[in-house]
């Protein structure tokens, strides 16, 4: 043998799998990328001088300080919420813990426009609280009622993430405060919530992003944030340059929200560094006093979260003269939400497979880059996503504008991260050395994926439909700017009554995204449970 | 397709059938040259210049400490792996860049990878795709009654002893007869006493079915027992191949004497095949010149009770069939192993005797 051919590496021969799973993949980072180009586009259409007039004209400044007061007032409020919460269930024996902890999770079911019409249905002279109980308020609305319509529903996320940061927590290392002698109050503060931050800022990610796409509740309570002036500018003003300018700086904005978050989370280091064995779980006995002012606590957030959308609901229910005349036109709305939901969960899945695959079997530059692709959708705001995609349909493919595929397919890319995250664990938790032994019995690698893979991530995969079906059964923004004339699912429905102020005729199509909200929650719980 | 034997028992250890030492073997099946491998992430390769043959029918042991590159020649051979350098035949075919599913080679991996989703029966018959069902199903069941599952077909994996779990991992890969299979750690997932029974068993088995083994292991005490020849591996290269008996009775090298066993290690002066030592001029088990490095075994020392011996015992562990001693004789502490017989004190004045050749260190 001669020496080079000792140094020299083997020739490079892809396998075939890989070259499959990496073409889908860049297929499906196009999809999601592509399309922003036109948003791009479309904004370039104007002038260096109108550029400059639209981003300095005082009303997109007051756009931008309303986003980010919303955001800042939400999350204060959702972790006022969330915070005490977290820490009773976690580290109190306060008796009713476990219902608490099944309560503090119930209003993900109440989707922001549902708070926010259950927010407004309280006042007026027909409202709950005038009828019921002889009080007239005034309507809510500006940034008081988005804030409390958006972390009344979002805190949710901010409970579950501390309650998990809390069982991550080493009890050890404040008892090792203590005996330093730090003061309780010293511990909480220097070790307790350092060790809660990188899951408190988890939360405040999701509910962030989710606040500054946020378009359903802002709209009823008439908030003038980034996204309402989208709604506005492209469905009455008709400024679809100035529209996809705003779209621009809401994805900005979103994007520097992602890379702040990922900033601040690099420079922690929270693991538990000793191979000591982690102390056994304690809790705090609390007095009486402290019992009953935790439950107050607990059943005025649940009363707020849970009690004021049921009761309102079933008020304006009760009101409903004619339910059986309205039962035919819940049905066609709730089939249509239903014929793009489905498809759209069936798809994300379907996308999310080749990118999990690439993620944990082919880990590469390139898969690293899909997988961050793949995220794109979920990390846009929906309505500027939505948006490109008009644009996209609109100049690049006119065979796809306002058709059901095109509504399906941005379902998928805007919620494939959620179906890809179960995926993926699942993934993670499948042995290589099983695939690997297929192989060694001589089954090819798609076989293998066919055979062996798929059927051992399958909880997995149904997960992630899951996910993305009860998600999209209530999805709001996307449907506005996409759905095909005519097409009226349950979200756009309920919306379009409650901004006209017909308040009694939403109410049958609020309280149907409820129930099947439940569903979702129903399924958060169950695999809270397992984790 | 191999003809299968009725039914074998397990009690009784297999006669060992090894081969000569350096010699090729008769019929060569595998033959590994040149094995070269460098991860990304690595700043020396993980393997590097490693060549072996295996005969028909042979066991072979890859032994070595963790992170020698025992595991990455193994997973090299059975086509997980692509070698950076080098050439695997099997029968004469270039299999080196071919894909696993294309090599018919079997692989019983340390977790045992059964699939989780199908039962026993259907993981057996895995691998026999190419063959009609019924026909399947039958040679699925007969492995089954090989290796002593019988009864357990409709069990799904997880409802399995680590044990059972194994038998099915080798019934699945001995299923469809590869001429070849590579086990990497295959009884590090079992307990002690399970080990020594279930080492013996696959042995057997592999020996019935006709088919060839490479095992990966770090345990030299199962390498010694399971395998005809052992490949000893340090730092990515293979140092010495022999049978069992050859590589503990003459290792090559210090690391070699002290992985396998426990050694002594003496210097001495060395002249042909006798060396001068601090204990007198002994043999020498091969020849050697000048300055040597001398391996000992523990059990090749005599410990004599002597009150006006220069030694004296610093330690004992009295371990059943033998007993252990730390034998301090000026800067040095000799280990010795002698009978349960009468035992000597700690603190006690001893003399030290070698009786037996002493094996020079390249």
């Amino acid at each position: 043998m001669s020496l080079t051919t000792v140094i020299s590496p083997a020739p490079w021969r892809l396998p075939r799998a890989r070259v499959i799973f990496s073409a889908l993949g860049l297929l499906i980072g196009g999809l999601m990328v592509l399309p922003l180009i036109w948003l791009v586009m479309r904004a370039a259409q104007a002038d260096m001088a109108q550029v400059i007039g639209m981003l300095t004209r005082p009303r997109t400044l007051q756009l931008l300080i309303n986003t980010g007061l919303l955001v800042v007032s939400t999350l204060a409020l959702a972790t006022a919420m969330a915070l005490p919460l977290a820490w009773l269930v976690s580290r109190t024996d306060l008796p009713g813990r476990r219902l608490i902890n099944v309560l503090a999770v119930i209003p993900l079911a109440v989707p922001g426009y549902v708070m926010a019409y259950a927010l407004i249905g309280l006042s007026g002279n027909f409202g709950f609280m005038n009828q019921v109980f002889g009080v007239t308020i005034p309507r809510l609305q500006g940034l008081p009622g988005a804030t409390i319509a958006l972390a009344l529903y979002t805190f949710p996320y901010i409970y579950l993430n501390l309650r998990a940061a809390f069982a991550g927590l080493d009890q050890s290392l404040e008892e090792a405060a203590r005996a330093l002698g730090a003061t309780p109050r010293e511990v909480f503060f220097r070790v307790t919530l350092p060790h809660l931050m990188p899951g408190l800022m988890a939360g405040w990610l999701v509910v962030g992003l989710y606040v500054i796409g946020d378009f359903g509740a802002v709209a009823l309570m008439r908030f003038e944030v980034f996204s309402y002036a989208i709604y506005i500018q492209y469905s009455a003003a008709f400024d679809r340059v100035y529209a996809a300018w705003l779209a621009l700086m809401l994805i900005v904005i979103a994007l520097s929200v992602v890379w702040w978050e990922s900033r601040l989370r690099e420079g922690a280091h929270f693991a538990r560094t000793g191979s000591g064995a982690g102390a056994a779980r304690r809790q705090l006995a609390l007095p009486r006093a402290g019992q009953a002012l935790g439950w107050a606590f607990a059943a005025l957030v649940v009363l707020a979260s849970i009690g004021l959308p049921i009761a309102v609901l079933s008020f304006w229910m009760v009101r409903l003269d004619d339910l059986p005349g309205v039962l035919p036109e819940l049905f066609r709305a709730f089939s249509q939400s239903l014929s793009v939901a489905a498809p759209a969960a069936l798809l994300a899945a379907a996308m999310a497979l080749p990118v999990a695959v690439l993620a944990v079997r082919y880990p590469s530059p390139l898969s690293t880059l899909i997988n961050r692709l793949a995220f794109v959708g979920y990390a846009i705001p929906a309505l500027a996503f939505a948006l490109a995609f008009v644009f996209f349909s609109l100049h690049g493919a006119r065979f796809l504008y306002q058709t059901h595929l095109l509504l399906v397919t941005v379902y998928a890319l805007s919620f494939l991260a959620l179906a890809l995250g179960p995926i993926r664990s699942a993934l993670y938790q499948a042995r290589p050395s099983v695939e690997e032994s297929a192989r060694a019995l001589g089954h090819g690698p798609l076989s293998v994926f066919a055979r062996v893979t798929l059927p051992t991530i399958r909880p997995g995969v149904i997960a992630g439909m899951v996910l993305v079906f009860v998600i999209a059964m209530k999805e709001l923004p996307i449907a506005f700017l996409l759905a095909p004339t005519g097409f009226r699912p349950l979200a756009i429905t309920m919306f379009s009554r409650t901004s006209e102020g017909m308040l009694m005729e939403a109410a049958p199509y609020a309280a149907a995204i409820m129930a099947f909200s439940a569903l979702f929650v129903g399924f958060v719980l169950r695999h809270d449970k397992k984790s | 397709m191999n003809t299968l034997p009725k039914a074998l028992s397990f009690k009784m250890p297999a006669e060992a059938t090894p081969l000569g030492y350096r010699a090729r073997p008769a019929k060569v099946l595998l033959e590994v040259s040149g094995l070269r491998k460098q991860f990304a992430h690595g700043d020396t390769p993980a393997v590097e210049r490693v060549g072996f043959s295996l005969g028909e029918g042979e066991m072979l042991a890859l032994l070595g400490p963790s992170g020698c590159g025992k595991t990455t020649t193994l997973r090299m051979i059975g086509g997980f792996e692509v070698p950076d350098a080098g050439t695997i035949t099997l029968r004469g075919r270039d299999i080196t860049r071919l894909p696993p599913e294309a090599r018919g080679i079997g692989f019983v991996f340390q977790d045992y990878a059964l699939f989780p989703h199908l039962n026993v029966l259907e993981n057996v018959r895995f691998g026999l795709r190419k063959m009609p069902r019924a026909k399947a199903e039958a040679r699925a069941r007969e492995m089954l009654a090989l290796v002593g599952l019988s009864g357990l077909e409709a069990r799904k994996p997880h409802a399995l002893s680590g044990g059972q779990q194994q038998r099915v991992a080798l019934a699945r890969t001995l299923a469809v007869a590869p001429p070849l299979v590579l086990m990497d750690e295959p009884f590090s997932n079992l307990d002690a006493a399970m080990r020594v029974e279930t080492r013996q068993e696959v042995r057997k088995l592999l020996k019935a079915t006709g088919s060839a083994g490479v095992l990966v292991t770090h345990d030299q005490e199962e390498a010694l027992a399971i395998a005809d020849r052992i490949a000893v591996m340090e730092a990515g290269r293979v140092i010495q191949i022999g049978t069992p008996d050859e590589i503990y009775l003459n290792p090559a090298s210090e690391f070699v004497a002290s992985f396998l066993g426990r050694s002594n290690i003496l210097r001495g002066n060395a002249n042909g095949m006798r060396v001068d030592t601090s204990f007198g001029t002994l043999p020498l088990s091969r020849a050697a010149n000048g300055a040597v490095n001398l391996a000992v075994r523990p059990e090749q020392i005599m410990l004599e009770p002597d009150p006006a011996g220069p030694a004296s015992v610093v330690g004992r562990e009295f371990r059943g069939h033998d007993q252990l001693y730390w034998v301090q004789e000026g800067e040095r502490c000799m280990l010795v192993i002698s009978g349960p017989g009468a035992s000597i004190g700690v603190g006690e004045k001893v003399r030290l005797r070698i009786c037996d050749c002493v094996v020079p260190l390249t």
